[in-house]
């Protein structure tokens, strides 16, 4: 069984909440408990179809306002596959919760109102899947029932996905998009009557049929986390560098290069618990010891030595999605996260501001603002050894923290 | 060694990642442990990510003295196989200092007390930083927390302030006095503790296997008799085969009939019956943002 992991995003009444309800309920994925609770509240509210909100409409304010603020993770899984939904809010203010919840996603699926067709934000949730590169998006074009699930508008709406799809020259996602009520169940993941003229799979069979990401990059990166030291009876003087390789392969006898310190030395011993192991790959936590003691600690990357090598630069250029109320200069200084490596930098220059609704339409601006999507350059105190996001998702984004707050206050894709 | 499921590996290998941040972001993390399966499981993983070196966390249990006596028995004989340092502090001291009144009542708990007595602990010992065994998949208020969660000085948790989680990146830059409660198993499920504890042969306290035992059943529930229950004029005295789905206070966590006695019956009957893991603890079904209320007063 594997692990496909999902976000969701739509605007406020889109119906998302009732959409993952929805899909849950009729995988027969709820507990007695939550379908106990579905029943009650929607009596209560005195409704004529199944109330499924209350299932992810988690905190007690978003109760009281009746919408989701923050980013939600449902888990649910079917004989063949695991899920986890992070199930992000639609409103324009909470844009970071979108990014936050695409961040770790390998699908997305975007809700359209049916009565509405596309709206500003749906322009602005598709252009995030497209910053993060997620290669699946599905559009549900929900709330079918109530436009009498016309195929002309389906169709009218499809192709007006199809024109914004379009116009993103530089990705090539796997675009579905399906007629569904969540509300009435159809096509969420029973094949519906009420739409004969759709042919298409529903729902939850293209959520089955989506191949999990393939780890298309070579290039070997694992950041250091620790540096295991161990002196025992046991083991007489062992050194382990323990991290999560980030990206590619790295075999026993394989020549790595280290930096910052740019030192080679040779993979003597891969090891995960008590085992031995001959390999590691993209995902795996493992200690790695090397033939010769050189300068490593945590922060330090290690790469291979026949391989692409990463960014050396003290100046890189790349797009920052801003995620808090602080306003940031030109000039401002933060701190770089990525993996373990950290750095100060300085925001030395902002090229253009992105409108996500309309992304030619490149604006300018000195400063950045909350839910900003620029493409800056940042000075750094010192190289940080990453790849282009394009090449390298894992190592090729980071965030930026406040000095003043610590707060996360910016992500960036390096281009 | 048993053939890997793939999305365990990987539930593994994130839990991994996050063990040794916090290892390496903080100064003097604890890990609270109190004897159940998640901790049981967090505690496995620690041993994994850093061995052959030492699990580099102070374990910490807020001790209720309403727990059950398998569960301290087994506690304690872990930790010594472990062979880390392990804080026990007792929710009884906070009573006996008048820091906190104990609940009377049908329903009296000590559930809801244990928050005083984590704080003083983190306060004492000095914590920066505590990892739970909690999963986002327990209750709808957990299913928003971060991996990373600030609590200010006061241990208190605030939804709106959040900071965003990207990718894998944990930021965890405190000012000094702050907190961070970190969740390594954040990502878990029920089925996916219990499936792990199959394939890594993990042992567990013998309460969540079936056994028999005296029960009071009160409102369709069945609680274990014990000095800690305050029994009323309806409750009702019986026998039964049962076992404990969560190993909270013998006060609210109410028993299952059942006959599984092996990880593998569990897992089975568990996956079968629908019901959900909490949907035994008494003190979430007080309201419907129960455990919520508690976690903005620091609970963990």
């Amino acid at each position: 069984m594997d692990l496909l992991r999902i976000s969701t995003a739509g605007s406020v009444d889109d119906g998302k909440s009732t959409l993952i309800g929805r899909l849950l309920y009729d995988t027969d994925a709820l507990t007695k408990e939550q379908e106990a609770l579905i029943e009650k509240k929607t009596a209560e509210k005195g409704l004529a179809d199944l109330d499924f909100s209350v299932i992810t409409d988690g905190l007690i304010a978003e109760r009281e306002q009746g919408i989701t603020i923050d980013v939600a993770h449902i888990y649910f899984s079917t004989n063949k596959r695991k899920f986890i939904i992070a199930d992000s809010p639609g409103h324009v203010e909470y844009t970071r919760n979108m990014v936050t919840g695409a961040s770790n996603a390998e699908v997305s699926i975007i809700l359209i109102d049916a009565r509405k067709g596309l709206l500003e934000q749906s322009y602005r949730h598709f252009f995030i899947s497209q910053l993060l590169r997620l290669h699946t998006v599905v559009f549900c074009i929900n709330k079918m029932d109530l436009v009498d699930y016309s195929e002309d508008v389906f169709l009218k709406i499809a192709a007006d996905i199809q024109r914004m799809t379009a116009s993103f020259e530089h990705s090539n996602p796997n675009i579905e998009i399906i007629p569904i009520s969540s509300l009435k169940g159809d096509n969420v993941v029973n094949h519906s009557s009420n739409t004969a003229w759709y042919q298409g799979e529903t729902l939850n069979s293209v959520l089955h049929q989506i191949e999990s990401e393939q780890d298309i990059v070579t290039a070997f990166r694992m950041d250091v986390q620790n540096v295991l030291h161990v002196q025992n009876n046991e083991f007489v003087d062992y050194r382990g560098y323990s991290g999560r390789v980030a990206s590619g392969t790295i075999t026993l006898g394989d020549e790595v290069m280290v930096y910052p310190s740019q030192k080679n030395a040779i993979v003597t011993e891969i090891r995960k618990d008590i085992n031995l192991l001959e390999n590691a790959a993209t995902g795996d936590s493992v200690s790695i010891s090397l033939d010769r003691e050189i300068d490593i600690s945590r922060g330090s990357i290690i790469t291979k030595n026949n391989e692409a090598i990463p960014i050396t630069e003290k100046s890189i250029k790349a797009k920052l999605v801003w995620l808090e109320e602080d306003q940031a200069a030109i000039g401002s200084k933060f701190l770089l996260q990525a993996g373990s490596k950290t750095v100060q930098v300085r925001l030395e220059q902002i090229h253009a501001i992105i409108p996500p609704e309309n992304p030619s339409n490149l604006q300018e601006a000195s400063s950045l603002k909350l839910n900003d999507i620029a493409i800056t350059s940042l000075k750094l105190a010192s190289p940080i050894f990453l790849d282009h996001y394009a090449v390298n998702k894992n190592n090729g984004a980071f965030i930026l923290i406040n000095p003043r707050t610590n707060n996360t206050c910016a992500v960036g894709f390096v281009e | 060694m048993a053939v890997q499921n793939s999305h365990l590996q990987t539930l593994e290998d994130e839990s991994i990642y996050i063990l040794r941040e916090v290892a390496a972001q903080f100064q003097n993390p604890a890990l609270l442990f109190s004897g159940g399966k998640d901790s049981i499981t967090m505690a496995h993983l620690a041993k994994k990510a850093f061995y052959p070196a030492k699990i580099p966390f102070t374990f910490l249990h807020v001790d209720t003295g309403h727990n059950f006596p398998e569960t301290i028995e087994f506690r304690d004989a872990y930790i010594k196989k472990l062979g880390v340092k392990l804080e026990v502090r007792y929710v009884q001291d906070a009573i006996d200092q008048n820091k906190v009144k104990e609940e009377s009542g049908k329903y009296a708990s000590r559930n809801s007390l244990q928050t005083v007595t984590l704080l003083d602990a983190i306060e004492e010992l000095g914590f920066d930083a505590c990892l739970g065994g909690a999963r986002r998949d327990e209750e709808k208020s957990r299913a928003k927390e971060r991996i990373f969660s600030v609590r200010d000085d006061f241990g208190q948790w605030d939804a709106k302030k959040q900071r965003p989680e990207l990718f894998q990146i944990l930021n965890g830059k405190i000012e000094f006095g702050e907190n961070v409660r970190a969740f390594p198993i954040s990502n878990w499920t029920e089925e996916d503790i219990w499936s792990y504890i199959l394939q890594e042969n993990l042992e567990l306290p013998s309460i969540y296997f079936a056994h028999k035992r005296r029960l009071v059943k009160r409102d369709g529930a069945f609680l274990a008799l014990s000095d800690y229950l305050n029994l009323v004029d309806t409750d009702e005295i019986i026998e039964d085969v049962v076992r404990f789905r969560t190993v909270g206070d013998m006060t609210c966590t109410a028993a299952l009939p059942s006959t599984a006695n092996t990880v593998k019956l569990v897992l089975d009957e568990n996956k079968a019956s629908k019901h959900s893991e909490r949907g035994a603890r008494i003190d979430d079904q007080r309201s419907e943002s129960a455990l919520e209320q508690r976690k903005k007063d620091g609970y963990f």
